[in-house]
């Protein structure tokens, strides 16, 4: 009766109840220093996926300087970024992770500007249990490697570095972002990935780098521009001028990246 | 019908039909013929009906047996493994990747196993694509001829039974002739959420063209460069479920 139809509806109440449960806790980290007086206002920053940690870190300075603004990313391959702003996504900032994407919504953002720029790294277990030291190393038959796709920016300078050393990769697996050729590795299904320099430093303790030449290495450029159709120009230029400034900067460097290209 | 339903009822046919009216719309038909005879199209979708049928045949030889199981077998623990058949069915299927990397992967429960014992790993392989698939789809196979076979009249086996008939005699010459109508439909429906599965084969197999990067794969990747391409992938895919979706039209409800 009553009894049993409570006791049958018991599991989902509490299914609800720990979903309720996260969800509000998520709140409450994104909406810390913005219920500050008067209506706060959002911007959405598009950044890509190699950026998560400082861009994490800018946000956070940048809501301190102003509490009214509050800062959510999108971060993903620059790639799938692109594509959402060509179909409309609501972004205010993106910073993509090379030029070319960026040129894919030339019409859709304000002059970009270059803020950072990167190098790779070969990404192994720790330990580097399969002893991989060189490029070359990556096309040993027993070494499976994992690459990002060929229209990630990660995936394309590494295919730029080894074509450009004649290194021949037949990678097990092409993901769709940076950050998954990390996972992978740190899980222990591949056994090496190129990515980014700041990503194996972003990768902890289970991964470890293995360091690309300069001669060989390929220098990844990252723009950042102001999308038009943004409804927050100001603030979003404000995000975009913090980036720019010493303070971005010195977050960029203490991640690990580079200054951008002197132009 | 109640007059309060009809507004309800055309927006959810909208709801439904909008979508694939934007599909068909979006589509410029002369470059859909190119894109079919893009080698890798060909490939993706090859690699699709493999990997499909693959996930149906193991659901067919585990799945059946389980089924069998749970329709006529009284046992302890009976609903637990119930609960765990339609787990898969009710589970976001990127979370079934996840664990199905955590228990077959490099250094999974099962799979660092795998690996010592026999060097088999099956991230990154057809075979891992396969399991993925099976895993989401399987339970779609169990749950309908579970249904079919406690349906059916069972005076027919006990019939055979009398004749003399062994219980795999009876299975294969009685029961499973019954049931095939629920075991097609079973099995159809299986081959579809196969066909369709995404989340668990990007996670646990990855993506690489001819080996694990099946439609819904190119689709997710074509539409970051090549919005027509995708198009084109995604209707090849519309057209295959529409045909199956036809010829099941009698059948979709077994029990019914």
């Amino acid at each position: 009766m009553l009894r049993s139809r409570f006791i049958r509806l018991a599991p989902l109440a509490v299914a609800v109840a720990v979903l309720a449960a996260a969800c509000g806790s998520n709140d409450d980290n994104s909406s810390n220093g913005s219920s500050a007086s008067g209506s706060a206002t959002e911007i959405k920053v598009f950044a890509a996926a190699s950026l998560t940690a400082a861009f994490g870190k800018i946000g956070q300075d940048f809501t301190a300087a102003n509490p009214n603004t509050k800062v959510t990313f999108n971060f993903a391959g620059s790639q799938a970024l692109a594509t959402q702003i060509q179909q409309s996504a609501p972004a205010d900032v993106f910073a993509s992770a090379d030029t070319t994407n960026m040129g894919k919504v030339s019409s859709l953002v304000n002059t970009p500007t270059n803020f950072s720029s990167n190098l790779l790294q070969i990404v192994v277990a720790k330990g580097n249990p399969k002893g991989i030291k060189t490029l070359s190393d990556l096309s040993h038959p027993d070494a499976k490697v994992v690459l990002a796709a060929p229209d990630v920016p990660a995936g394309k300078y590494a295919a730029q570095a080894l074509s450009a050393q004649h290194v021949t990769v037949k990678p097990v697996s092409l993901e769709d972002n940076v950050k998954a050729v990390i996972t992978k590795v740190s899980l222990g299904e591949a056994d090496a990935g190129i990515v980014y320099v700041t990503d194996v430093t972003a990768g902890g303790d289970k991964v470890e780098g293995v360091d690309i030449p300069n001669s060989q290495n390929v220098v990844a450029t990252y723009p950042i521009a102001t999308v038009k159709a943004s409804t927050h120009q100001s603030q979003a230029q404000s995000f975009m001028d913090m980036v720019t400034s010493d303070q971005g900067q010195q977050v960029l460097k203490s991640f690990g990246f580079l200054p951008p290209p002197s132009s | 019908m109640p007059a309060l339903f009809v507004v309800p009822a055309v927006l959810a046919i909208g709801f439904l039909a909008i979508p694939l009216f934007g599909l068909l719309g979006q589509v410029s038909w002369g470059h859909l013929l190119g894109e079919l005879g893009d080698p890798q199209v060909r490939v993706a979708l090859r690699l699709s009906l493999e990997c499909s049928l693959g996930a149906v045949a193991i659901s067919l030889l585990i799945g059946v047996p389980l089924a069998y199981l749970l329709a006529r077998v009284d046992f302890r623990g009976h609903s637990v493994v119930r609960a765990l058949t339609t787990l898969p069915m009710v589970l976001p299927p990127v979370v079934g990747g996840v664990a199905l990397l955590l228990a077959f992967g490099r250094r999974g429960l099962a799979g660092q196993w795998l690996d010592r014992a026999f060097g088999i790993t099956l991230p990154f392989t057809t075979a891992g694509a396969i399991l993925a698939e099976a895993f989401v789809a399987m339970p779609f196979l169990i749950i309908t001829t579970e249904a079919g076979l406690r349906a059916m009249d069972r005076r027919f086996e006990d019939a055979a039974a009398t004749l003399g008939a062994g219980r795999w005699t009876t299975f294969r010459r009685v029961t499973l002739p019954l049931i095939g109508p629920s075991l097609g439909a079973g099995a159809a429906l299986c081959w579809a959420r196969a066909l369709g599965e995404f989340g668990a084969t990007i996670t646990f197999a990855g993506n690489l063209p001819g080996t694990t990067q099946t439609m819904p794969l190119a689709v997710y990747l074509a539409l970051e460069n090549d919005l027509q391409a995708a198009v084109a992938l995604s209707l090849v895919l519309l057209v295959v479920s529409l045909a199956l979706l036809i010829a099941m039209r009698d059948r979709w409800f077994p029990t019914a």
